[in-house]
């Protein structure tokens, strides 16, 4: 361990404010962004199971296209 | 079209490619915890003082691997976004889509650190020199692809214009990259690279190493992520996307 | 088959064009995006007259001091070929050290003195503990490292 105390390990060598900075903001982008990720998903779910359900009540009618292959 | 070629088309379908990216991601996520912890503990509890600048020069531990990852990953974008264009296959412009915002937050990252970073030692938080500038025109690109890509409604046409710029955009990688060889910047040169052997003591590049590995297996889960729920949108009209939906209710 | 090899061609050559352009461009960027002139260059002429620019180089060694003012302090930068003497009055950044990197934005009298408004620490890319640091000093003996630090003043200097 590199460290004396949790206090020099806070204060970086008079360099706390920089370090902690980067340190913070980067962890707090890299878990909003994956939580962000999760809630687009979570409503997309809900807004096409919502759009199969009415459109499953006259499917026959509004039906589109269902197969496609891949161009490929 | 031999059978080879039809058989790993398979793969670059959605439909193959949505359950598999799926079963993948919960290993990335543990991969990138588990590299980050020890990579973060080396690098902030065990690595040795730096005799220039003493504590401060931790934000290597971030600051790098973030710089690598933004370049990596608008490399991988291009990849994708060059397939698309030439084989015309759905899953390329998805993962180019997919890889874009975490690209922007990289190299936002990296410009953020470097600034905390530039402040204390250099003196400056800001300076307009070659390797800072191509940086931040990488930012830009990233934004640019993902605001042209969000103008467009056709997600054909979205991939196809997104694609031509993520290309165009390729040529800056080697020039932020080179940029301290090619210039006088006031960034100093690279630590490691293929070329020569790393100018860093053992216990932080191993820390350094780590923590880029880390962001590895995080961009890896968070695209695949993003690409599985582009996926679903794109392809909500087809019979898989229906039964997926279906057996979730 | 057909139109996709013509797309493939087409997208190939596109990217020619662009590589093409590319280096055009970096040419170009070449002669224009220099962060700063080295005293040698300022010597040659390189460096704008009568306007704002960048030297950088190396502090020389025992050439920081501070004028009869107490707020002026001059110092001495060197590419170790040639040298330009420096006036800067304010704080000095951290890693400002004599016989390491140093930029300094300012204007050039007539005189030869660099009046600087901002100066900026240059460090290079080698990162060990105090130790480590130390220890590779002492290994060297004076002249040696005396060399040394020539000649990597010459390498910063070419970069």
């Amino acid at each position: 361990m590199h460290w004396n105390s949790l206090a020099d390990f806070l204060a970086m060598g008079d360099h706390g404010l920089y370090v902690w900075g980067s340190v913070v903001v980067t962890a707090l982008l890299m878990i909003a962004e994956p939580i962000l990720v999760v809630r687009g998903r979570r409503k997309l779910l809900l807004r096409l199971m919502r759009q199969y359900r009415a459109e499953g009540v006259d499917r026959r009618d509004h039906r589109q296209p269902t197969t496609r292959r891949s161009p490929a | 079209m031999s059978h080879r070629l039809i058989n790993w088309f398979r793969y670059a379908s959605p439909q193959t490619f949505y359950p598999l990216a799926g079963k993948m991601i919960p290993w990335f996520w543990m991969l990138a915890a588990i590299f980050g912890l020890t990579g973060l503990s080396i690098g902030f509890l065990l690595a040795p003082t730096d005799a220039q600048q003493g504590e401060g020069y931790r934000i290597i531990f971030l600051h790098v691997p973030a710089s690598w990852m933004s370049m990596f990953i608008y490399l991988v974008m291009s990849f994708w976004a060059a397939m698309g264009l030439a084989f015309n296959t759905r899953l390329s412009g998805m993962m180019a889509s997919a890889l874009a915002p975490t690209g922007a937050l990289f190299a936002f990252i990296s410009l953020w650190t470097g600034a905390l970073w530039g402040k204390p030692m250099w003196g400056t938080w800001w300076v307009w020199d070659a390797r800072l500038t191509s940086e931040l025109i990488l930012l830009f690109l990233y934004i640019g692809f993902i605001a042209l890509q969000a103008a467009i409604d056709d997600p054909r046409r979205a991939d196809k214009a997104g694609a031509i710029l993520a290309l165009v955009g390729v040529v800056n990688i080697p020039i932020i990259y080179f940029s301290v060889k090619w210039w006088n910047t006031l960034h100093q040169g690279a630590s490691v690279s293929l070329t020569k052997s790393p100018s860093m003591a053992t216990t932080m590049l191993w820390g350094m190493l780590l923590c880029a590995l880390a962001c590895w297996m995080y961009s890896i889960a968070v695209a695949l992520m993003r690409a599985r729920t582009i996926m679903l949108e794109r392809e909500r009209h087809t019979d898989w996307v229906r039964t997926l939906l279906a057996a979730k209710e | 088959m057909k139109p996709r090899h013509k797309r493939i061609a087409l997208i190939l050559g596109g990217l020619a064009i662009l590589a093409l352009a590319a280096t055009l461009v970096l040419n170009a960027f070449r002669s224009n995006l220099v962060f700063f002139f080295t005293p040698t260059q300022v010597v040659a002429g390189e460096a704008p007259k009568g306007k704002n620019f960048r030297i950088g180089g190396m502090v020389k060694e025992g050439s920081l001091h501070r004028e009869a003012d107490g707020v002026t302090l001059r110092f001495v930068v060197t590419d170790t070929d040639k040298e330009m003497p420096v006036a800067y009055k304010g704080i000095l950044p951290d890693l400002f050290r004599e016989g390491k990197g140093v930029v300094a934005q300012g204007k050039l009298g007539d005189d030869g003195l660099f009046v600087a408004s901002e100066v900026l620490a240059k460090h290079d890319e080698n990162y060990m503990p105090p130790e480590a640091a130390k220890a590779v000093g002492d290994a060297h003996a004076r002249a040696a490292a005396n060399k040394a630090t020539a000649e990597a003043a010459a390498r910063t200097v070419k970069q």
